[in-house]
């Protein structure tokens, strides 16, 4: 088979840091290429160049031969490199009908001033044949499941009859049914002849579908794989790095109970479970997008209560209805996504800082003293290794691994009881990486953590224990000692997951 | 930095305070009579009202929020103490206590509404102006109130503004020239005060800004937000009653047709403030010399005998500019930097 699209050399740096580093990947036409990497591994600074969102600093592509350097998405959909992003409803108009949606690049580039429904409607119709969606073409997408919306956003791309075709992580938000008539319509695409990237961390999509795999790590192609039958445990290996992770761990002596909880039951449908967390340890919750670590974090945090179940902090009565009763007990979390849950854009660095403890730091007449503010500010700098001038710098001046370390740090100035730390990686750079999980071990002591990731190398560098979440329930708690990567994987990765809440 | 990068800064940090001394020495030039001491009462007694409205905006602006409802609430405080003092014939203590307590009450509704009825500000506080517009003539049945008045029942009211409640309004303290600073203006000064002090140094001002800058990181740091929020409507209420007070006081009568431009004038003083000092958010002292702009640029123009309806115009020229000043360029030197 001939290749649809070859990459040579590719480079991209944000700042100092070097997202992509010399990327060469070819997509053969008529073949399923499945991309796995961790996340911040430059998967989506990847998928981005290739549909026109970004330039590269350097390198080439060719696209059936012909240079191809997309200035815009736009240029890129008309070159025929067409991408389904991750997000559903990134895709699609949802205040728009399905026609207008489907037909929506179309209306956007011009014509007719007027358009006329009758023709707009048959037209629509062909090109949701094409992917096997049937649903009213005059029906609102805001009605339609996620799974048809999806369709809907595929097909739109499809109308363009694309040459390279972008995954991903497209069943994210599917349910197993979903899913299948998603693979369905890759196979057919496949067979038409259309190069097909897939991006997942799935292992049961990744076998069900995948031709080749190319596996990514720190903005390298650190695997390729091609002969069948194919190496799943050598991609999962090369994708995480396994061996590449020099972080030595000393598993601490566990104290007293602090926090337990039992009969916890996260969603109505899910089953309840137990759960322990001592004194010393770091426990390192371990899930996909959707798994339940979201509603784990906002049930401990007083965010959202759990469906049924008790916990206890303490040995006493745990029920906090709002995140100010639950750190007024001693319980703090970090939550995950910086950027709409934590930082505070107009506040500086030690505003940042203080914020949760502000009543710390006041005094009479609840006025705040500076200079206890300054003191906390520039010990937490110190101590999380923020790279910055002062402490008056504003937060959005600093890289994103930096911001991280105050979002995290803000929680760790104080003595907590139980302290969360909700993907306290997303976003940063491996160094900063490094900084966060070293803090998170070296101040454990006397307090529980729980750390919930995604990704199980970033488990494997802070957790005593790891526990893998999946359907809403724990399903399995060891040891961070001689891990079996490969099993927990499965467990992690092995079974459908479901749409996920928001905090809050 | 570059050259460019500089002049802009400066344009930013004070562009604002160098239009106010131009458009002083310009008055001063082009109206006759605009320096004198009488035009200077003038200016700080529309000031003083004004201001103390913008105040109260400000706190609201603050939580990120918006209150249009000041000018209506300024109004109904306005009826409502002259209707207690004529009609009722009580003291001026409970005239003003109560139009307090009206204030902080409409606050409260447009708190809860927006809190925990997830209305939009503007739309909120919007209905909640129509509704006072509206409530507030019906006791007199759209008629003014003032001593002597016939009531709709056919008896006439007796009550009488007190001495001492006009005073608030009228009263000038000497100040080098012989009653030139209105007392309205002392009560300026203090509440200017009060709301920079409250917003800068206590912890709940430090909340408040960061509820306006991320509500959700702020809730998930474990501060109230929606007590602060409806807080700061009361804040707002209470002022705007306040500010209704004294413009009852200057005026003597319970006047309808008094304070349409307040709405307008407040909020103009409250956004121009952030443009001052380049501070790019809401601020007391922004506010304060906000107001004061506003009240030289109407006097200016009332001797250069400019039409009701220019000075609208040029009001919201001035504010869309300020605007400007404040969202377009800091916004850039905050992605510079």
């Amino acid at each position: 088979m001939p290749n649809a699209l070859e990459i040579r050399a590719m480079n991209k740096a944000f700042a100092s840091n070097r997202v992509l580093r010399g990327i060469d990947m070819d997509l053969p036409a008529g073949a399923i290429t499945v991309l796995m990497g961790a996340n911040g591994a430059g998967k989506s600074t990847l998928v981005k160049i290739m549909c026109g969102v970004q330039p590269a600093d350097g390198g080439t592509m060719q696209l059936a031969g012909r240079p191809y350097a997309p200035e815009t998405p736009r240029a890129a959909l008309e070159a025929g490199v067409v991408t389904v992003h991750q997000s559903i409803n990134d895709g699609v108009v949802v205040d728009l009908d399905v026609a207008s949606n489907l037909m929506l690049d179309r209306i956007s580039t011009g014509g007719q001033l007027f358009l006329r429904r009758r023709k707009l409607h048959a037209q629509a119709r062909e090109i949701a044949k094409a992917v096997g969606l049937v649903v009213p073409m005059g029906l609102p997408v805001a009605q339609l499941s996620l799974a048809d919306r999806q369709l809907v956003a595929i097909a739109r791309a499809l109308s363009h009859n694309p040459k390279v075709l972008i995954l991903d992580e497209p069943t994210s938000s599917l349910s197993d049914a979903e899913a299948r008539r998603l693979f369905a319509l890759i196979e057919k695409l496949k067979a038409q002849g259309v190069a097909i990237l897939y991006i997942s961390h799935r292992m049961s999509d990744i076998r069900r579908l995948a031709d080749r795999i190319l596996c990514m790590r720190d903005g390298v192609i650190s695997g390729q794989f091609e002969e069948q039958p194919l190496d799943y445990a050598g991609a999962v290996r090369a994708m995480l790095g396994h061996e590449m992770t020099d972080v030595d761990i000393t598993l601490a002596t566990p104290g007293a109970p602090v926090f337990e909880a039992s009969g916890l039951k996260l969603r109505a449908t899910t089953k309840p479970f137990d759960m322990m967390l001592r004194a010393n340890e770091v426990v390192v919750v371990v899930g996909l997008v959707g798994s339940g670590k979201a509603q784990l974090a906002s049930a401990l945090f007083g965010v959202a209560p759990p469906v049924a179940g008790e916990m206890r902090l303490d040995g006493r009565a745990y029920a906090p209805r709002n995140p100010a009763q639950a750190i007024a007990q001693g319980v703090f979390m970090a939550a995950r996504d910086r950027r709409s849950n934590a930082v505070v854009p107009d506040f500086d660095i030690r505003r940042n800082f203080t914020l949760p403890f502000a009543r710390r730091h006041s005094k009479a007449a609840h006025m705040i003293s500076r200079r206890s503010e300054m003191h906390t500010a520039r010990r937490m700098i110190d101590e999380m290794g923020v790279k910055c001038q002062s402490p008056g710098d504003p937060i959005l001046s600093l890289s994103g691994g930096n911001q991280q370390k105050v979002m995290v740090g803000r929680w760790m100035a104080e003595e907590a009881r139980l302290l969360i730390l909700d993907e306290p990686f997303q976003g940063v750079d491996i160094q900063a990486r490094r900084d966060i999980g070293t803090r998170i071990r070296a101040q454990a002591e006397g307090r529980a953590t729980l750390v919930l990731v995604t990704e199980l190398d970033e488990a494997l560098e802070v957790a005593d224990r790891i526990v893998v979440i999946c359907e809403g329930t724990l399903v399995s708690d060891r040891p961070n000692r001689d891990i079996d990567v490969a099993a927990i994987m499965a467990e992690v990765a092995d079974t459908p997951a479901q749409p996920e809440g928001q905090v809050a | 930095m570059s050259v460019q990068a500089r002049l802009i800064d400066l344009a930013v940090k004070f562009g604002f305070l160098l239009l106010m001394a131009g458009m002083l020495v310009f008055f001063s030039v082009a109206a006759p009579g605009f320096l004198s001491p009488h035009s200077a009462v003038f200016v700080f007694q529309s000031v003083a009202i004004t201001g103390i409205l913008a105040l109260g905006v400000t706190a609201t602006l603050v939580v990120g929020g918006f209150d249009l409802s000041i000018g209506a609430v300024a109004t109904s405080a306005l009826m409502l103490s002259a209707y207690v003092m004529v009609v009722w014939e009580l003291s001026a203590g409970v005239a003003i206590a109560l139009c307090l307590l009206m204030g902080a009450f409409v606050g409260l509704v447009n708190g809860l509404l927006i809190v925990k009825g997830r209305v939009p500000d503007l739309l909120a506080t919007l209905g909640m102006m129509f509704l006072l517009i509206g409530l507030q003539r019906i006791p007199t049945q759209g008629r003014s109130i003032s001593s002597g008045m016939t009531l709709p029942d056919g008896t006439v009211a007796r009550g009488t503004f007190s001495e001492f409640f006009l005073m608030l309004g009228r009263h000038r303290i000497d100040f080098f020239i012989e009653r030139l600073i209105p007392l309205s203006v002392i009560f300026l000064l203090i509440v200017a005060v009060l709301v920079w002090v409250f917003l800068e140094f206590p912890r709940h001002g430090r909340l408040m800004y960061a509820i306006g800058s991320n509500a959700q990181a702020a809730e998930l740091a474990g501060v109230k937000v929606e007590r602060y929020k409806i807080a700061a409507y009361m804040i707002s209420g209470t002022l705007a009653s306040f500010g209704g007070v004294l413009l009852a006081a200057r005026l003597g009568r319970g006047d309808v047709a008094s304070g349409t431009n307040l709405l307008l004038d407040g909020v103009a003083a409250a956004l121009i403030g952030f443009a001052v000092l380049g501070a790019g958010k809401p601020n007391a002292f922004g506010t304060a010399i906000g107001a004061l702009f506003v009240g030289v640029l109407l006097q200016g123009m009332t001797m250069m005998n400019a039409p009701y309806y220019t000075q609208d115009f040029i009001k919201g020229a001035v504010l869309v500019v300020a605007l400007v000043f404040t969202f377009a360029f800091t916004a850039r030197g905050s992605r510079r930097a």
